[in-house]
C-alpha cells in the first residue's frame, strides 16, 4: 500500500517538475530572446538566426544606443517623473488612508464609499481627456502624466488596511502626553508604517516607470516624454515598415529596438527579485482587509 | 396625540444626533483636515470626469465648457447603436474577454495547486519568482517582444519552418490575433495571477490533509476536496472581478499596442473605438456616449456577479 503510493506521488512529482521547468523557461524565454537579439548583429537577426544567445556577437548596438543624447533625456524624463510622482502619490495616499481607518470618525462612513465607488465606475476615457486637456489646461505638461491617477483607491485601501492594524493605545498615550495629531501622524504613524511605505513606493514607482498612455495622450514635446513612449515610437515604427507604411523609419532595427527594451526593463529586472515580497504582501493585505 | 408625540422625539433625536456630530467634528477636526486635499483629488479627478459624462447627452465642441452646450438627448446613442463598426467592436470585446478569462482563469488556478504542491521551498520560490517577473514589465515592452517573437524572423516561425511548414504572418493576420493576445495576456499574469490562491491555501487547516492522508486519499483527492473548498471564496472574489471587467478591462491599452489597420476587424474592442473616435477622431460626445454605454454594462456586471455570488457562495465583494 505505501510503497504504491509513494510511486504515484514520485510520478506526480516528476510530472510537476516538468511542467514548472516549462513554465520557467517560457516565462523567460521571451527575455532571453531579446537579449540575444540585442547582442546580435542585424544580418543574424534579420536572416532569423538568433534563437537563445547571440549570433556575431557584437556590442556595438549598445554602443550605438548609448551614444545618443535622447535615450539619455528619456531615460532622465522617466526617472524625474518616477520619483516626484511617487512622492506625490505615496504622500496623497497616506493622508487620505490615515483618517480613513480611524473607525471612530464617523463621516467615514462617507468618505469610504466615497473612494470605493471609483473603482467600479469611472469618467471614462474622453470626459478624463477633456478634464485635463481642456478644462485644467494640462496638455504637454508633465501634471498631466502625475496627477490622474496619483491616488490608487486600491493602493489606498492596503495602506488604510495597515494603519487600521496599528497598536491604537501608541498614539492615546502620545495624546495624553501633549502630541497632536500631525505630530503622532509624522512622528508615531509614518515610522512604524514603513513596510508600507516602502511597498506603496514600489507600486506607484513601477507604474509610472512602465506609463505610456498618459505621456502618449498629453505630452506633445518629444523632450518631455518618458523612455516607454520612446520605446513605443521604435516600435511602431518599425512594425510600421512590416506593413509597409512607414519608409523613413526603416533604419530602426530589430537590434536598436530590442537593446532599447532591455535597457528599460533592466532596472526593473534587476530589482524586481529584491522588491517582489513587498508586492506580494501588498496583494495579500489587500485581499484580507480590503 | 401619540403619534405627534413620536415625531416629536425623533425631531429630537435628530437634533440630538447633529449637535453630536458637531460634537464630534470639533472633537476630531485635526483629523479630518487630512481629508480636505485628497478628497478634492477625488472630486476633480474622479467625480468630475463622471459628471463629465454627460456630454453623452449634450454637444460638446470643445473649449473649456467641459458639460457642452445644448441638450441632444439619445442622439450619440441612436447614431453608434446604428454603427456597424461599434456593434464589431462590441462582439470582439465580449469575444476577447471571455475567451481570455476562459484560459487565464483555470491556468492559473492549476498552477497555484501544483506551486502549491512544491516541497522544496527553494524550488518554490525560484519559481514563483520567476513567473512575477512578466507582471513587472511595461506593456510598451511586452507588446514589443511579442511582435519580435511572433515576426516572420522571430523564434516562433523559425521553428515553424524548422519542422517544414510554411511561415505565418502573426501580427498582420486578423485570424491569429485572439491568440497572441490571450497566449501573451496569459504570459503576463500566470504568476502573479497565483498570489491569493497561495495565500488562502497557506490558511487551510493543515489536520484536514493529515486526517485525509490516512483515510487514504490522492493528492488529486485533497486538492478537489480540501484545497479549492479552502480556497473557494478567493476564486468568487477573482471570478466576480473578471466578470465585472468583461466589458471594462484595462486591455484596451494592450489591443492599441498590438493591433494594426491589418487585423483591426478583429482586434478593436470598445475602448480602442472610443480612442479612435474620441481622441484620433474628435468627436469627443459620439465617444463618451461609447464609454458611458460600456461603463454602465460594466457596473451591472459587477454589481449582479456578486449579487450571484452573494447567494450561492456566500463570498462577495461588498
Amino acid at each position: 500500500m505505501k510503497i504504491k503510493a509513494s510511486k504515484g506521488r514520485r510520478i506526480f512529482l516528476t510530472a510537476n517538475f516538468i511542467i514548472m521547468a516549462l513554465v520557467v523557461f517560457v516565462t523567460l524565454y521571451p527575455f532571453i530572446y531579446l537579449i540575444a537579439q540585442s547582442f546580435s548583429s542585424d544580418k543574424a537577426v534579420a536572416a532569423g538566426l538568433v534563437t537563445f544567445y547571440p549570433i556575431d556577437f557584437t556590442v556595438s548596438t549598445y554602443k550605438y544606443v548609448l551614444k545618443k543624447a535622447e535615450f539619455y533625456r528619456y531615460y532622465g524624463n522617466t526617472i524625474l517623473y518616477g520619483i516626484a510622482g511617487t512622492l506625490i502619490s505615496v504622500f496623497g495616499t497616506a493622508i487620505l488612508a490615515y483618517p480613513l481607518s480611524k473607525s471612530r470618525l464617523r463621516l467615514n462612513k462617507f468618505f469610504i464609499p466615497f473612494c470605493i465607488f471609483t473603482m467600479y465606475f469611472s469618467g471614462g476615457m474622453i470626459p478624463n481627456y477633456i478634464l485635463v486637456a481642456q478644462w485644467l489646461h494640462l496638455r504637454d505638461s508633465v501634471w498631466a502624466v502625475l496627477l490622474p491617477g496619483a491616488i490608487s483607491t486600491f493602493n489606498l485601501l492596503l495602506m488604510k488596511s495597515f494603519f487600521a492594524g496599528l497598536p491604537e493605545e501608541l498614539e492615546e498615550a502620545a495624546a495624553i502626553d501633549g502630541m497632536d495629531t500631525y505630530s503622532i501622524f509624522a512622528k508615531i504613524i509614518i515610522p512604524l508604517s514603513k513596510p508600507i511605505i516602502a511597498t506603496m513606493c514600489l507600486f506607484y514607482l513601477v507604474g509610472i516607470w512602465n506609463e505610456w498612455f498618459g505621456p502618449f495622450l498629453y505630452l506633445d514635446s518629444k523632450g518631455k516624454w518618458p523612455i516607454a513612449l520612446w520605446v513605443r515610437q521604435l516600435v511602431e515604427g518599425a512594425s510600421n515598415v512590416e506593413t509597409g507604411s512607414g519608409a523613413e523609419e526603416s533604419q530602426i532595427t530589430a537590434t536598436i529596438k530590442s537593446t532599447t527594451m532591455v535597457l528599460t526593463s533592466l532596472p526593473i529586472i534587476c530589482v524586481y527579485p529584491f522588491v517582489q515580497k513587498y508586492f506580494v504582501k501588498g496583494m495579500t493585505m489587500g485581499a484580507v482587509k480590503g | 396625540m401619540g403619534k405627534n408625540k413620536t415625531e416629536l422625539t425623533e425631531t429630537q433625536i435628530k437634533i440630538k444626533k447633529s449637535h453630536s456630530l458637531l460634537k464630534h467634528i470639533k472633537r476630531e477636526w485635526r483629523l479630518y483636515t487630512f481629508l480636505i486635499i485628497p478628497i478634492l483629488y477625488y472630486i476633480i479627478f474622479k467625480y468630475i470626469p463622471m459628471a463629465g459624462n454627460i456630454i453623452a447627452f449634450r454637444r460638446y465642441k470643445g473649449g473649456s465648457n467641459i458639460f457642452g452646450t445644448a441638450w441632444v438627448g439619445f442622439r450619440y446613442f441612436e447614431q453608434f447603436l446604428k454603427d456597424e463598426s461599434f456593434w464589431k467592436a462590441f462582439a470582439n470585446t465580449l469575444r476577447l474577454s471571455i475567451s481570455y478569462i476562459l484560459v487565464r482563469f483555470p491556468a492559473t488556478l492549476i498552477f497555484a495547486l501544483l506551486l502549491n504542491e512544491i516541497t522544496h521551498l527553494k524550488a518554490k520560490k525560484f519559481v514563483q519568482t520567476v513567473s512575477y517577473l512578466p507582471h513587472f514589465i511595461s506593456l510598451v515592452v511586452v507588446c514589443g517582444m511579442v511582435k519580435e517573437i511572433v515576426s516572420l524572423t522571430g523564434p516562433i516561425n523559425s521553428l515553424i519552418s524548422w519542422l517544414g511548414f510554411e511561415k505565418i504572418a502573426f501580427i498582420s493576420l486578423p485570424d491569429w490575433f485572439s491568440t497572441v493576445y490571450i497566449s501573451s495576456g496569459v504570459w503576463q499574469a500566470l504568476g502573479w495571477g497565483t498570489i491569493l490562491y497561495l495565500t488562502a491555501m497557506t490558511n487551510i487547516n493543515m489536520e484536514l490533509y493529515e486526517a485525509s492522508a490516512i483515510d487514504g486519499a490522492g493528492k488529486l483527492k485533497q486538492a478537489w476536496h480540501i484545497t479549492i473548498p479552502g480556497i473557494m471564496p478567493t476564486i468568487m472574489t477573482l471570478l466576480i472581478l473578471d466578470i465585472g471587467g468583461i466589458m471594462t478591462a484595462g486591455n484596451m491599452q494592450k489591443i492599441l499596442l498590438l493591433y494594426n489597420p491589418l487585423t483591426q476587424d478583429k482586434a478593436d474592442i470598445i475602448g480602442t473605438y472610443v480612442y479612435r473616435m474620441g481622441i484620433s477622431g474628435g468627436n469627443f460626445s459620439y465617444a463618451t456616449a461609447v464609454g458611458l454605454f460600456e461603463g454602465v454594462i460594466g457596473l451591472i456586471l459587477v454589481t449582479s456577479a456578486n449579487m450571484l455570488s452573494k447567494k450561492f457562495t456566500e463570498s462577495s465583494l461588498w
